[in-house]
Order: structure tokens, then C-alpha cells, then sequence
């Protein structure tokens, strides 16, 4: 059976894309600039989605093609899945006065 | 044709990518009395409002000339019906036209005189029919027929004259995008961006509400300050657009079918999208449907909604577009090739009639991204030398242009006023 992958595209990110499912236990290797080392998949990832290549601390910014993609809204550790549950945008809000206290979820 | 050589030409040379394997890149073409070239050699309809659609449409099909169908022509504000106009217009002059027939009603709001007059100083023959004049709807048909068979007479001598790859403006879409476009069908697209940039070519990108988040990266790449400047000013307009179409704060503005696929945010996404220019610097930033008069890398204004958005590339000269996609689209223009390019293999061989080429193997580590550029940028040169798009096969013909309502432009520009602070070019 193929190896199955993950690819991460710049050194600096913090995710990489699943090219096939990935299931709790399993190995991925991390392809394109990640060489190919082993990373232990923690939770499903589906096909597509992002897996954490190291832990993530809430708050801090999640780095995809080498740029900001987006705040971690609770702490992920590595091999875990990154998605709208833990990562969440700041471009296009609403740009009203009440955007402030609304935005501490 | 093109042929694989040694040594670039020397605008390449000082590129990234100047040891690429396509060089000398020339095809054949029809050279139009403004000097300009075209890769095709059509006879262009214009209904100039939708009353006349099907008139436009029977002439077009009994005759081999190309037209488009559209709801538009009557009844708008000032701004939209100019824009509507210039749409028409820019096709009726696009290179790729020989001549054009212009069907009017005769009491539309889009002026049919001012659209042919407008193309006429290109060189290029334009009749006009007005259906109420005309006798009526088969009258109008039978004389179009009769028009465009002279028409042929009359262009079939065109010259095919040797046109450079400098001499392309080639449009950069992307519609039905999955999580794997922004890895292997954007950035294959970008390499062949490089590569026809560092030849002295146009490439256009668009689809601004998909340059929301990724401002940093195109803030670095403007060629000047006022590039830098104007661009960030619109990319901001169309993120104070989208807050204002949400019902709540969520800031998703990323279709179900996107997060499915596993797209988190529209930073994301759009990290993703601009992968298609390439790396080179932004020369220009132009209007909807306005012609580019920089060589390089341009960006036009134009809404995220695919159709709109080829339609103004159209308008503003593209040659022919690169149309990324995931799930696949069958997108064509009446008058320029749509090339799709899968973002898989999965989907390119669901839809192989038609998708054109697929990015898939990156994903499956048998190709490079660069090689599956390479293989673009071919396919780019053997269609600018004649081969049919897939599209063009199938006579796909898609045609819209963006309705934004003058009062809902105040409100954002208003907004843009109150909002107009850029975090990101802090470091």
C-alpha cells in the first residue's frame, strides 16, 4: 500500500494538507518541503483538510503557504486537525461599533 | 509553433525560471490594422439587449459567427447601462473578432450606434441591424445570415502573421475550487504565469473578494507605492462588501462546499487563489473590462462570481484564460479559449470532455510544479496556434456582467472612509 502524505508548502507553516483520509494511530509522511519525516496522525483528518505539524498555542496565528491564515481559538497539538472548530479567521467581519464585544467567542 | 530550445530570449533571462524548456515562444495568428494580434478569427453578434437574443442567436448558428446571450440592455442606472456598453464594446474590438454584427431592437437603453461606433475605429468591418426597422424578428435573422456569409468573404483573407508571446494577455481564473487548487492546478498556473511574464507577456488576475487575506503578500508585490496603495483601498471595499452581505459576525466568507472540502477562512482561500500570478511584480490595476496597457503581471476589478469575471477579462482583451478548478466547470467565452485545468485527476476524469488539463500528478508527487507549468504554458502556445479548447468544441459560450447598485457602492465607500486603516503593513 502507498504511503499516504501531507503536504507542507513553506518551512515557516504550521499545518500541512492531507492528499488522502488519515486515521488516529496511522503515520503520514509530510511531503513537498517537509522532506518526507513521519508525523503520527492523533484524530481522523479528512481528505483535503489541515493536520497541526507541531503544537499550536491558543491564540497564536496558524501559518499556511507561509502566511497568516487564520488565530488558533484553543490549543492544538501536533497531529491533530485544523479546522473552523480551532482556527478562525479575522478578514471580513462586520465593521460595526458592537464587532468588539461580539467577537469574544 | 514554439520549439524546445537552449538559450532564452533575453527578457527571460533575468527570470526565475529562465532555464525553462519552452523559449521560443511564437504562434500564428491574425494581425488586425491597429497593429494588435488575434489567435482567432471570429465573426462576433452583438444583441445589444436581451429582446433580441434569439435573433442574434439564429443568425449565429445558421452561419459559424459567435454571439452570446445575455439578460441585459435596458432599463439601468447611468453607470450599470456604461458598463453594460463598454462589456459589448470591449468584445466587439477584441483581437480575436474579424468583424461584427451589431442586432439592435431600436429603443433599448444600450445605445447600438454608440457600440458600433466604438468598434469601427479598430479597422474591423461592423454592420448594425435594428429589428424594428428591419421587418421583425425573421427579417432581422435572414438578413444577419446574408451579412455575416459576405462578412466570411471578407475576413477569409485575413493574413496570418507570426505574433510573440509578449503580444499575449492571458486571463487567470479559478471556479469550483477544492482544497487541493491552492497546491497543485493555482501554483502549476503561477509557474506558467512566470514564465510567460518573464517572456514579456500579460497575465490578468481578478476575483478581488478572493484577495481578502491575502493583502500582505500582494502589498509586497505592487511595482509602486500607488499600485500598493490603490490596491489595498479595493481589496478593502470588496471585505467591507462582504461584511455587509453576512446576517451575523461569523466572518466566514467561504462557501459549505469549500469548508467541506477543507478551506478554514478566507485567508486561506485566497492564499491560495493568487497563487495563479505567479511571483512576479503587479504592474497595473485596471477596471472592469479595460484593456491593460502594462506588460506584466495586472490586476482588474472584477467580482468573485466566475462568469462576470471572464466576461471582463474578455472585454479588457484577454486572449484566451487559464480557468482553474476542483470539482470542474464546463466555462467557455464566445470569443476566447477557457482552458480548465483540474486541481486532480479524480476530476479531470469525471469531466475529461470538459476539463483540458489536470494539475493532479503534483498531488500524486509524478510531476513537479513546475513541469505541469511547462506543460500550460505548451498548451497556452498550441492554442494561441489554433488548437480548440475544450469549450470551444462544445460551443460553451458563457456571458454576465456585475450588477452593483450605486446606492450600495456609497455605503461602502463611506465605510471604506471610516475604515480605511492597514494593519498588515505594519511588519
Amino acid at each position: 500500500m502507498l504511503e499516504k502524505t501531507a503536504i507542507q508548502i513553506k518551512e515557516s507553516d504550521h499545518v500541512a494538507t492531507a492528499t488522502v483520509e488519515l486515521l488516529p494511530s496511522e503515520t503520514v509522511i509530510v511531503s513537498g518541503i517537509g522532506n518526507g519525516r513521519p508525523l503520527k496522525v492523533e484524530e481522523r483528518i479528512p481528505r483535503g483538510h489541515k493536520i497541526a505539524l507541531r503544537d499550536i498555542a491558543a491564540q497564536e496565528e496558524i501559518h499556511k503557504y507561509g502566511e497568516v491564515i487564520g488565530i488558533a481559538t484553543k490549543p492544538i497539538s501536533a497531529g491533530h486537525w485544523v479546522h473552523v472548530h480551532n482556527c478562525r479567521g479575522a478578514k471580513g467581519r462586520r465593521f460595526d461599533a458592537s464587532h468588539a464585544q461580539q467577537q469574544g467567542d | 509553433m514554439y520549439t524546445i530550445a537552449a538559450a532564452p530570449k533575453a527578457a527571460a533571462s533575468t527570470h526565475p525560471m529562465h532555464n525553462s524548456k519552452v523559449t521560443d515562444m511564437k504562434f500564428k495568428g491574425y494581425r488586425r490594422a491597429d497593429g494588435s494580434i488575434g489567435i482567432r478569427n471570429h465573426i462576433l453578434v452583438i444583441p445589444t439587449v436581451s429582446c433580441v437574443n434569439r435573433v442574434a442567436l439564429d443568425i449565429a448558428s445558421k452561419t459559424g459567427a459567435v454571439t452570446f446571450m445575455h439578460p441585459y440592455g435596458c432599463t439601468f442606472d447611468a453607470e450599470e447601462n456604461t458598463t453594460t456598453e463598454d462589456t459589448f464594446i470591449g468584445h466587439g474590438r477584441h483581437q480575436n473578432v474579424g468583424a461584427v454584427l451589431v442586432v439592435s431592437l431600436g429603443c433599448e437603453t444600450a445605445s447600438a450606434r454608440r457600440i458600433a461606433d466604438t468598434i469601427a475605429p479598430t479597422g474591423k468591418p461592423v454592420e448594425m441591424l435594428i429589428v424594428q426597422k428591419q421587418g421583425g424578428a425573421r427579417s432581422t435573422r435572414d438578413a444577419g445570415i446574408e451579412i455575416v456569409e459576405r462578412l466570411k468573404g471578407e475576413i477569409a483573407a485575413e493574413p496570418r502573421d507570426e505574433g510573440d508571446v509578449s503580444e499575449l494577455i492571458v486571463a487567470l481564473e479559478c471556479g469550483s475550487s477544492d482544497a487541493f487548487s491552492g497546491l497543485t492546478a493555482n501554483p502549476a498556473v503561477g509557474e506558467a504565469a512566470d514564465i510567460l511574464v518573464g517572456a514579456g507577456g500579460t497575465v490578468v488576475l481578478s476575483e478581488i473578494t478572493e484577495m481578502v487575506g491575502a493583502e500582505r503578500v500582494l502589498w509586497r508585490r505592487g511595482k509602486t507605492d500607488r499600485i500598493k496603495q490603490d490596491l489595498m483601498t479595493l481589496i478593502k471595499e470588496y471585505e467591507i462588501e462582504l461584511s455587509m452581505t453576512t446576517q451575523d459576525d461569523s466572518g466566514v466568507f467561504i462557501s459549505p462546499g469549500n469548508i467541506e472540502g477543507g478551506l478554514t477562512t478566507i485567508e486561506e482561500k485566497s492564499l491560495g487563489c493568487i497563487y495563479k500570478a505567479g511571483t512576479q511584480p503587479i504592474v497595473q490595476i485596471v477596471k472592469y473590462g479595460e484593456r491593460p496597457t502594462e506588460k506584466g503581471v495586472v490586476i482588474m476589478d472584477t467580482p468573485g462570481f466566475d462568469i462576470a469575471s471572464v466576461t471582463g477579462k474578455v472585454a479588457g482583451g484577454a486572449h484566451m484564460v487559464l480557468f482553474t478548478t476542483g470539482k470542474g466547470t464546463p466555462t467557455g467565452s464566445c470569443i476566447a479559449p477557457v482552458l480548465k485545468i483540474s486541481s486532480n485527476n479524480d476530476t479531470y476524469k469525471a469531466m475529461r470532455e470538459d476539463i483540458d488539463l489536470s494539475a493532479g500528478d503534483v498531488l500524486e508527487g509524478t510531476k513537479s510544479l513546475k513541469q505541469v507549468g511547462e506543460e500550460i504554458v505548451e498548451l497556452v502556445l498550441d492554442v494561441a496556434n489554433g488548437k480548440e479548447a475544450k469549450a470551444e468544441y462544445f460551443n460553451i459560450q458563457e456571458f454576465a456582467i456585475p450588477n452593483v447598485s450605486v446606492v450600495r457602492k456609497e455605503v461602502i465607500h463611506q465605510k471604506l472612509a471610516e475604515q480605511n486603516d492597514f494593519r498588515f503593513q505594519q511588519p
